[in-house]
């Protein structure tokens, strides 16, 4: 049977490296995910989601199981992840493709002789329009969409991560996500329009006006 | 029947599954009879495969080692950081110190302890020696005649006056 991330860290914390190791082979990729939505910088990702390792380590001999060991790991990262986009670290990289409203010829320009490459700069260019709807959103519902969406957190967990209510939680989650309805529109097929109930009566299926 | 404006996180909660039975039963009749709220849940349900286009990256091959170099290059914590569990503790002995230290300097030193005299162990010897001989004689002192005979020591007539 697996140990649980508390056991690991406490094995972590009697000096056990490769309990250290597990650990690592568990979060290395969820946290390099988050932390990329979170800066949109693949480069910074890897280098801030190793800083939280290095600091769970240096900590471990400190460490009192209190908390869900995740709630602990994804609250040092987003506090990592805000100072970094507070300094102006973040987006060094991917411009050319994060951002096709600024940066769209760029994108269109990119050599590539595979067949479906007009597919793929297609995907590219939704992603990026993702990424973007995503990091526009105020810090603390970006946080908690992506703990919600991709991470799958509890509500509580990422009540606590963020230093709220769960019930502040949910209506920021529920804004956000009012927001990305809006901002993804196109995506997700439903136009502008249709928010302000010009469109179509099939459209909506019989909505109040 | 739930007010709409209830249903915002119902509708979060019934989406991403964590809705109890009878929550998801709940909406679900509100569901029926009101159509914002059936739209609104169709295009939550759309937006969110939206967002699972989003693909997820691989860290680097050089990860771990990456790790690994910081880890050696980290200042290794001081011998006496095992006696330091926590910034905290180490801030209220600090603070203790200083309160003591304060309270030492405001009130007076206090007076020394007061005893009743006692004569100290050389000074009970000295008395001891002094008087040995006379313990020694002490029974022939004690009945030597001559002490009873001695003239008793009167005043001059002219000093009473």
């Amino acid at each position: 049977m697996a140990r649980s991330d508390v056991q690991l860290m406490l094995d972590v914390k009697a000096g056990d490296e490769t309990s250290f190791e597990l650990l690592l082979q568990r979060y290395r990729t969820p946290l390099v995910n988050f932390l990329h939505r979170m800066v949109r910088d693949a480069a910074l990702a890897e280098d801030l989601a190793q800083e939280v390792f290095l600091r769970v380590y240096c900590a471990r001999r400190r460490y009192e199981p209190g908390a869900k060991f995740t709630t602990w790991l994804f609250r040092i990262a987003t506090n990592l992840a805000l100072n970094a986009i507070r300094d102006g670290r973040h987006r060094k990289a991917e411009l050319s493709l994060d951002d096709p409203a600024e940066d769209g010829e760029r994108a269109l320009e990119l050599p590539d002789g595979h067949p479906t490459a007009e597919q793929q700069l297609l995907d590219q260019h939704r992603q990026a329009v993702i990424r973007r709807a995503i990091f526009r959103l105020p810090e603390k519902q970006r946080v908690a969409v992506l703990l919600h969406k991709y991470q799958e957190m509890d509500y509580d967990q990422i009540a606590k991560i963020l230093g709220c209510s769960e019930s502040a939680l949910k209506s920021l989650l529920f804004r956000a996500y009012e927001t990305l309805r809006v901002e993804l529109a196109p995506l997700v097929g439903l136009a502008a329009e249709a928010e302000q109930g010009s469109a179509p009566a099939a459209a909506d299926g019989g909505r109040k006006a | 029947m739930m007010s709409c404006k209830y249903t915002a996180d119902k509708i979060l909660a019934y989406l991403d599954g964590r809705a109890s039975a009878a929550e998801r039963r709940e909406l679900e009749a509100h569901l029926n009879c009101c159509a914002d709220c059936r739209a609104r849940v169709e295009e939550f349900r759309r937006l969110w495969s939206v967002l699972d286009e989003l693909p997820a990256i691989e860290p680097s091959p050089a990860f771990d080692a990456r790790l690994r170099e910081r880890i050696a290059a980290a200042p290794q914590p001081a011998l006496w950081s095992w006696l330091a569990p926590a910034p905290r503790v180490l801030a209220a002995f600090a603070a203790m110190l200083l309160v003591a230290a304060w309270l030492s300097w405001q009130s007076p030193m206090p007076a020394p302890e007061t005893r009743p005299f006692e004569p100290s162990r050389s000074e009970l010897e000295f008395t001891m020696i002094r008087d040995l001989s006379v313990l020694e004689d002490y029974d022939v002192l004690a009945n030597f005649e001559a002490l009873e005979v001695l003239p008793v020591v009167t005043e001059p007539e002219d000093r009473r006056m």
